[in-house]
């Protein structure tokens, strides 16, 4: 550590603190890296350990796996985004793919994902490994990368023309122009999937493939292990952890990316509300961090900037070669789309009819449940939305306590609730709506509370002055105003309640399976018995339906929210 | 103040810097033929001189500004930069921004320091210069401020700055100062044309893009003014007087007059061409037709257009629109630039409410073409009712998908004032107004 002297942070002791405090995160984080990893590929079939005092490692081990399904998921997005956005070509193919895609349930991904790579890595705990970091790529790719393509699509005109104009190479116009204005976008929704790897990152982490159980070290297989075995006290123990390492992280992490991407904003007017954050400050205050951006990043940005300017001046060439690039990855996608579609047709045409039977009957009870669980979410999050997005000061309070609620996976509450229930005297049926319900929520409610707080104050404040109440003031004047807002938030809230519905429909509980009738339950059961067949059947119905409602209810609706209720 | 002369115009052979040659801009149109924004225009941009470009909105004068620039490919003819073609943006042109285009994640010295990091610039360098020209530019003290920090006239003195930073031969200017106030606007054209006329700035010649003939007039050695049908250059005129300019003399008046006068020709030519073909609305709201045609009648009937304009504190182009609205409908017409009211005008400004609606709805029914083809086709219909879809499908096969829209908008606002249809947002639905049917039931 001899260069540590020449650093400022001596000549500014005022800084001192935040200082230290950084550097004792840092140093957190690297022994707890370290301390994680090599123990665990010295004993590779080790079974899931229930003592409190493996949780840390649990925990760690976790998080290496997703951060790297992040940086992939990150990677991907960025390739592909460009891709879509840069070639017509591409675009045509990728687009439509990505979004049958992002409707396919990760669960359904498991077997394959699986077997492919047990077989691909002779060492199966190698196998394993990569098998669970895909699998939680598969939940958070999707969104990053229609959020970035969709920022590609809406540069601002002007700027790329002063771009050109400029002759900014491409790697310049990449790093100053494109990546800028998708930062927000790319922050949000990177909380977004993080939010998503944690809640399957249960079954990421265990898996059952006829009749074999697959387990790896981690936090998702510590709560698996502890519910299958009904140990109630290591299952909270396993919550707890949960729910402080996503808070932990929310606040050192997710929350001063978003508070910092707010430097990104199109729109040349300042917001006093913006998303803030106290580690941002910190480390905005920090002279260490502060010497790092001085003295390392600038110089390497600047590095790479001359770089990369002399290979790319001309900006036809890297065009060509997205082009280029777009149609070799469009014949491999069509190819491999093609051979994927006959073999699922020829899986898909094994199952008999009772197996449709049942997907049938399956459909309509999970649609029924989505339903039912999207009114209930409805029915308290408008009210009580409305109601704290008026007040500003409820707002402050409510908003990070209703935040830190919604980061706690339903998926791991599930087995809680059904124990709950279960001693209450209602049934599975009400548990898995619950679970649904618990794991929909929180989108309406958060876009509700937006939508409320969006409302201009002079219609407040005319609606108050044409003494419009009751009824009248909701059907007049909060509900049209916060229509936009309702339909975002439906929206998402029913693609998460069929993702829960893979969960929330089947569980092995202290060694008794629980199923209720549903798709996602007919699911998860075909992979534990490995009925392949069902799988794929089940799985296209879902995805397909998914896709359908999108597409007929949700897409008019947007529309209609555009055209008559934006405001 | 002996720096204040007028530069050279015409020196022995005055060099020509960019060069537009033939060049024709058009697109297909989805029902077949083609649009033409540009028809075989030519132009040159010679050392030392300030060009301003004017002409009615949908002239394509900033698709030629593009063109000249390399950000945009003519369909044909070509594009000179010193002799050579040119292929995309050129080194040694630079160019501002109406909306200033400030990357607003960069603070004001990235922001200049930008073009020289694209030129591989080293770092020192770099700074040196950029502090150079911010402080030519009199923004010394914002270096480290963000665009959002800043007013519009310091954002846009950011936008000149980073323009000038790499010591243009060319600096080409999109309306610059028009998303700017009055005084503002004023300030900076002046500090401009300061810089140019001292030497201050090694670029060569200017060419600006602008719909106020006043600054075309104030600033520039030649006005070059494009006209719509066809889409090409119909006129120039040198103003011809020593900086700096006072607008209030008899000779700038008469410079100003005379693109008006161009201008005006060219709206009279386009009524008359535009005859076999459904005639492009001018895209004036009901409401300032209607003001415009009460306001002449409270003025005796006759106003001279460009001081009404100063008087209601538009901008002459902004009115013109509706003085064009209220020559097609046969409310007044156009006499040396002054606006004078026919009967029916004076027949409108007297009426009632309710008769102002008939007699706007007889003139409509009765002079444009787009209503009449609306109402006649929802006549045929029973019920009588169209989908917009069908007069879109209609008019794009006279304009460019993006004007087809902004027409069957004006024909949506003058019709509703009118009560000759009706247009019903939620269904997309165009239908007739059957009061009898109302009273019926």
């Amino acid at each position: 550590m001899s260069w540590l002297p020449n650093v400022r942070l001596l000549r500014l002791p005022r800084a001192s603190g935040p200082d230290l405090l950084l550097l004792a995160l840092l140093a957190a984080v690297v022994y707890g890296l370290v301390a994680a990893v090599p123990g665990e590929f010295k004993r590779p079939a080790a079974p899931v350990d229930l003592q409190p005092g493996a949780l840390p490692r649990y925990a760690g081990l976790s998080l290496l796996r997703m951060t790297a399904a992040y940086g992939l998921s990150l990677g991907f997005a960025l390739v592909f985004g460009y891709a879509a956005a840069r070639s017509r070509r591409v675009e045509r193919v990728l687009v439509p793919l990505l979004d049958v895609l992002q409707s396919v349930p990760v669960l359904s991904f498991m077997p394959a994902v699986l077997l492919a790579m047990v077989a691909l890595f002779p060492r199966q705990e190698v196998g394993l490994e990569v098998a669970s970091v895909l699998l939680i790529f598969t939940g958070m790719v999707w969104n990053l990368t229609f959020s970035f393509y969709h920022s590609l699509l809406t540069l601002p005109q002007d700027l790329v023309e002063a771009a050109r104009m400029m002759r900014l190479s491409g790697w310049q116009r990449f790093t100053l122009l494109e990546l800028p204005a998708a930062a927000i976008g790319l922050a949000w929704n990177s909380v977004m999937s993080w939010a998503g790897g944690w809640f399957f990152l249960m079954a990421c982490e265990a898996f059952v493939l006829v009749d074999r159980t697959f387990t790896l070290p981690g936090l998702g297989s510590y709560l698996a292990e502890a519910s299958s075995r009904g140990d109630l006290r290591a299952v909270a123990l396993g919550l707890g952890t949960m729910v402080l390492t996503i808070v932990v992280l929310d606040q050192l992490v997710w929350r001063p990316v978003v508070a910092w991407s707010q430097k990104f904003k199109l729109e040349l007017t300042e917001d006093p509300l913006g998303p803030r954050s106290w580690f941002l400050d910190l480390l905005r205050q920090s002279a260490l961090a502060r010497a790092f951006a001085e003295h390392v990043w600038a110089p390497l940005v600047e590095g790479l900037d001359r770089r990369l300017r002399s290979g790319a001046v001309s900006l036809s060439v890297p065009a060509r070669w997205v082009g280029g690039a777009g149609v070799a990855l469009a014949a491999a996608a069509m190819v491999s789309a093609g051979w994927g579609l006959v073999s699922l047709a020829r899986l898909v045409a094994r199952v008999p009819s009772e197996g449709w039977a049942a997907i049938a009957v399956g459909a309509a009870a999970t649609s029924l449940r989505v339903l039912l669980a999207l009114a209930l979410a409805a029915l308290w999050t408008v009210p009580v939305g409305v109601a704290v997005g008026l007040r500003p000061r409820w707002a402050r309070v409510v908003q990070p306590l209703a935040q830190i609620a919604a980061s706690v996976p339903a998926t791991a509450l599930f087995p809680v609730v059904l124990l709950v229930i279960l001693r209450v005297g209602g049934g599975l049926q009400a548990a898995s709506v619950l679970v649904m319900l618990l794991g929909t929520q929180w989108y309406l409610l958060f876009n509700v509370i937006a939508g409320a707080s969006a409302l201009p104050r002079d219609l407040q404040e005319a609606a108050a002055s044409l003494r419009l109440r009751g009824v009248l003031w909701w059907r007049s004047f909060v509900l049209p105003a916060i229509f936009p807002y309702l339909v975002t938030g439906g929206l998402t809230a029913q693609g998460g309640a069929w993702n829960t519905s893979i969960v929330s429909e089947f569980l092995e509980f202290g060694g008794r399976r629980y199923q209720v009738v549903g798709l996602g339950g007919l699911i998860t059961s075909a992979v534990a018995d490995g009925n392949m067949p069902l799988l794929a059947a089940a799985t296209v119905t879902m995805a397909g339906l998914v896709v359908a409602v999108n597409r007929l209810v949700w897409r008019r609706l947007a529309r209609l929210a555009e055209e008559r209720y934006h405001l | 103040m002996e720096d204040f002369r007028l530069r050279p115009v015409t020196t022995a052979l005055p060099v020509v810097l960019l060069e537009a040659r033939g060049v024709t801009v058009s697109f297909p149109r989805p029902g077949g033929g083609a649009a033409v924004v540009l028809d075989r225009v030519d132009l040159e941009l010679r050392d030392s001189e300030i060009l301003a470009v004017v002409g009615p909105s949908g002239s394509g004068k900033s698709t030629l500004l593009r063109i000249l620039a390399g950000l945009l490919a003519p369909t044909h003819g070509e594009v000179r930069y010193r002799g050579q073609p040119v292929h995309g943006p050129t080194p040694g042109v630079a160019m501002v921004f109406q909306t200033f285009a400030l990357f607003p994640w960069l603070t004001v010295l990235e922001n200049v320091e930008l073009g020289l990091r694209a030129l591989g610039v080293a770092p020192e360098e770099r700074r040196r210069r950029a502090l150079q020209a911010i402080d030519l530019i009199g923004l010394d003290g914002f270096e480290s401020a963000f665009p959002k920090e800043l007013s519009g006239g310091m954002r846009q003195r950011v936008a000149f700055a980073r323009a000038l930073v790499v010591e243009p031969d060319v600096l080409l200017m999109d309306e610059p100062f028009s998303a700017l106030d009055a005084l503002t606007a004023e300030n900076l054209r002046t500090d401009l044309l300061e810089l140019w006329l001292r030497h201050r700035i090694p670029t060569r010649a200017m060419a600006l893009v602008t719909h106020n003939i006043e600054e075309a007039v104030f600033l520039s050695d030649r006005v070059v003014v494009l006209g719509t049908t066809p889409a090409r250059v119909i006129g120039e005129v040198r103003p011809e007087l020593p900086h700096w300019r006072d607008r209030e003399s008899p000779e700038f008046r008469s410079r100003v007059d005379e693109v008006y006068a161009l201008l005006a020709g060219e709206r009279q030519r386009r009524l008359v061409h535009a005859r076999p073909l459904l005639p492009r609305l001018p895209p004036a709201p009901v409401g300032l037709v209607t003001g415009l045609v009460e306001l002449v009648h409270d003025a005796d009937g006759r106003v001279d257009v460009r001081e009404l304009a100063d008087e209601l504190r538009l901008d002459l182009e902004d009115l013109l629109p509706a003085v064009e609205a209220a020559e097609l409908l046969g409310f007044a017409t156009s006499h040396d630039g002054d606006l004078v009211l026919t009967d029916s005008g004076r027949a409108f400004a007297e009426a009632s409410v309710q008769d102002k609606k008939e007699l706007f709805r007889q003139a409509l029914l009765e002079r444009v073409r787009t209503a009449q083809e609306v109402v006649q086709t929802l006549r045929r219909r029973k019920p009588p009712r169209m989908p917009a879809e069908f007069f879109l499908d209609l008019l794009e096969r006279h304009f460019s998908a993006e004007e087809a829209r902004r027409q069957l908008a004006v024909v949506v606002d003058w019709g509703r004032y009118a009560e000759a249809f009706a247009y019903e947002e939620a269904t997309g639905e165009f239908s007739l107004e059957m009061e009898e049917d109302l009273l019926g039931l």
